[in-house]
């Protein structure tokens, strides 16, 4: 699968407080928590993503709170992959859970500024600056993390072990 | 094995695990709170399940919005309400007789030593306290823990933390815990399970130990663990109503990474803004002047915080024009603060007293900052924006520093009053 987005670059640590903050979190759904998305760290950011972007970041992305809005929020604002050095644990294992695309990988040699135009090859394991000509390679998933993604999310697979599928 | 991979492995069903391994372990008990079970509870659904695995083993706790702060929230606790009815869940926990979800777990003996449990928040970790392998996860793995009652885990590497010496005056568990984030970094466990151990760590009693494994998250630990020893047997004890296990690191156990610390050297910590990592002592924090006090949370939100908190203020006022909320844990435990007369202290220093909720912490409600505003918590977050406004800051400290500070109306060590 290959995904084509531009990118909105952040730093270090993104924690799900800012991706989506608290006050908001007595909302639900996708659309309503789409609305609030990233704004305590970029308050433009849905004003100016598109279908199909891509959130670049440093280390630890997602770290805090286990809010599952924060992905929810990031996918349901349109965003098709987001790419980091490192996800924090709870947003990794909820980004897989909920079928949102994540990659860990050498963000800092790729070069990327917001704008520029990424590309990921997910099964493939590359991620290619198209901007700048940069690209890098990250490894499979292994295990769980693979099961998820190949049956498309957690709901998934607990309806096949409830044989309700 | 270490105490992380017998857990484990006992919940798997399984003689031996090693770190990277996935198993697939039987859970204790799975939690979730009013903003992350109405998610819990529609995965739930979607996936087909019409019944809990064990209405016992299930705990729903709406402390977050609590009192119900408005009517989204009100419909979220309601909806955990009516699944907690028709599933016939005791373990539901609202305004009136409730409290925070990691006070009120191990309180009621809920959690116990020996348990594997999955809670959707991420402070669940504070029950490695008790020596059970607790970790926070989202919504659909916690809804799909009330339908399945397991869950998958990759076996973490663990990293041991070994305090020695003689623990200073005024420092706590929570200075312990700020000072080990203060090394290590907010990512410097991420996937691993930290081990708190050595004589420091023996010496101090339950509360000190909920509030550093409450914070192993703060370092991006999927587990923060303490070895149950005598003290942990006779807290639980009276509180438990089954069975449970204890389960110690064996002498040759396998750690990532050992860190040795002489507690001699750590004085009375503050994290400042905008990470847990920004740790300094409090010979170094400077003039820092506050706008409002915060006493309470999953962190610090229990009896012995409030009688640390009733020491500094006995006697005291707080400063002109700062708010001071003190916030006990439980229904109990401001019943009990009440009985012992520390409700009475507190108003006459001039604080406030609030019903148990997360409320602030979070910046959801009940103490929310304005732009340019200083806040002392004995929460354990001080991300941008995390009690309100985001130009406000929140600096993390004991309840010692926070009532001093309460007093003085800038950032204070105990020694100061």
């Amino acid at each position: 699968m290959i995904i084509k987005g531009n990118a909105h670059k952040y730093g270090d640590h993104v924690d799900t407080d800012v991706i989506i903050p608290a006050r908001y979190l007595n909302m639900n759904t996708a659309e309503e928590l789409a609305a609030h998305c990233m704004e305590d760290i970029d308050k433009d950011f849905i004003k100016r993503v598109k279908p199909g972007d891509i959130i670049v970041a440093g280390k630890n992305f997602g770290c805090g709170s286990s809010r599952e809005h924060a992905p929810i929020a990031i996918k349901g604002a349109g965003v098709s992959c987001v790419i980091a050095e490192t996800f924090a644990r709870i947003f990794y294992r909820n980004a897989l859970n909920i079928g949102l695309p994540i990659v860990e990988c050498d963000v800092a040699g790729l070069g990327i500024e917001s704008g520029d135009e990424i590309e990921v090859d997910l099964s493939g394991g590359i991620v290619r600056n198209l901007t700048r000509g940069t690209e890098t390679t990250f490894p499979p998933l292994v295990g769980m993390a693979q099961t998820l993604v190949e049956a498309g999310g957690l709901k998934n697979l607990v309806r096949k072990r409830l044989g309700v599928d | 094995m270490n105490i992380a991979e017998k857990l484990l492995a006992n919940a798997a069903g399984e003689d031996h695990v090693k770190p990277g391994q996935f198993v697939n372990c039987r859970l204790s008990c799975v939690l979730a709170n009013d903003i992350t079970a109405p998610l819990a509870l529609e995965a739930f659904a979607e996936m087909g399940a019409t019944k809990v695995f064990d209405p016992e083993r299930i705990a729903l706790v709406a402390d977050h919005s609590t009192p119900n702060k408005d009517i989204k929230s009100a419909m979220n606790t309601k909806l955990m309400r009516d699944f907690a009815r028709e599933q016939g869940i005791r373990h539901f926990y609202e305004a009136c007789g409730g409290g925070i979800e990691h006070i009120i777990l191990p309180d009621k003996g809920i959690v116990l030593p020996g348990d594997v449990v999955i809670g959707a928040d991420s402070h669940t970790c504070t029950y490695g306290a008790l020596g059970a392998f607790a970790t926070g996860v989202g919504s659909t793995d916690a809804g799909a823990g009330m339908a399945l009652g397991e869950s998958w885990f990759r076996v973490p590497e663990s990293m041991k933390f070994v305090f020695s010496g003689q623990r200073r005056k005024w420092v706590t568990g929570k200075d312990l815990i700020l000072f080990t984030i203060g090394k290590i970094g907010v990512d410097g466990a991420r996937y691993r399970a930290m081990e708190f151990a050595g004589p420091v760590i023996e010496g101090l009693p339950m509360a000190d130990r909920f509030t550093i494994c409450n914070m192993a998250i703060e370092a991006g630990g999927k587990a923060g663990l303490i070895a149950p020893d005598q003290t942990t047997v006779d807290w639980v004890t009276p509180r438990a109503k089954r069975e449970f296990q204890v389960f110690t690191s064996d002498a040759d156990a396998d750690y990532a990474e050992v860190f040795d610390w002489n507690a001699a050297d750590i004085e009375p910590q503050v994290s400042f803004p905008h990470l847990p990592e920004n740790t300094r002592g409090i010979s170094e924090v400077g003039d820092i002047a506050i706008d409002q006090v915060v006493i309470g949370a999953c962190t610090n939100g229990r009896m012995e915080d409030l009688e640390a908190a009733a020491d500094i203020l006995r006697g005291h006022k707080v400063a002109e024009g700062i708010r001071c909320l003190i916030i006990p844990g439980s229904h109990e435990i401001h019943l009990e603060a009440t009985r012992a007369g520390l409700v009475e202290l507190f108003l006459e220093a001039g604080c406030l007293v609030s019903t148990p909720t997360c409320g602030p912490c979070l910046g959801g409600h009940m103490g929310i900052l304005a732009a340019g505003e200083r806040a002392v918590a004995t929460t354990n977050r001080n991300f941008v924006g995390r009690m309100g406004h985001t130009e406000s800051e929140v600096y993390l400290a004991s309840p010692y520093v926070a009532a001093a500070s309460a007093i003085t109306g800038k950032i204070s060590g105990p020694e100061e009053i």
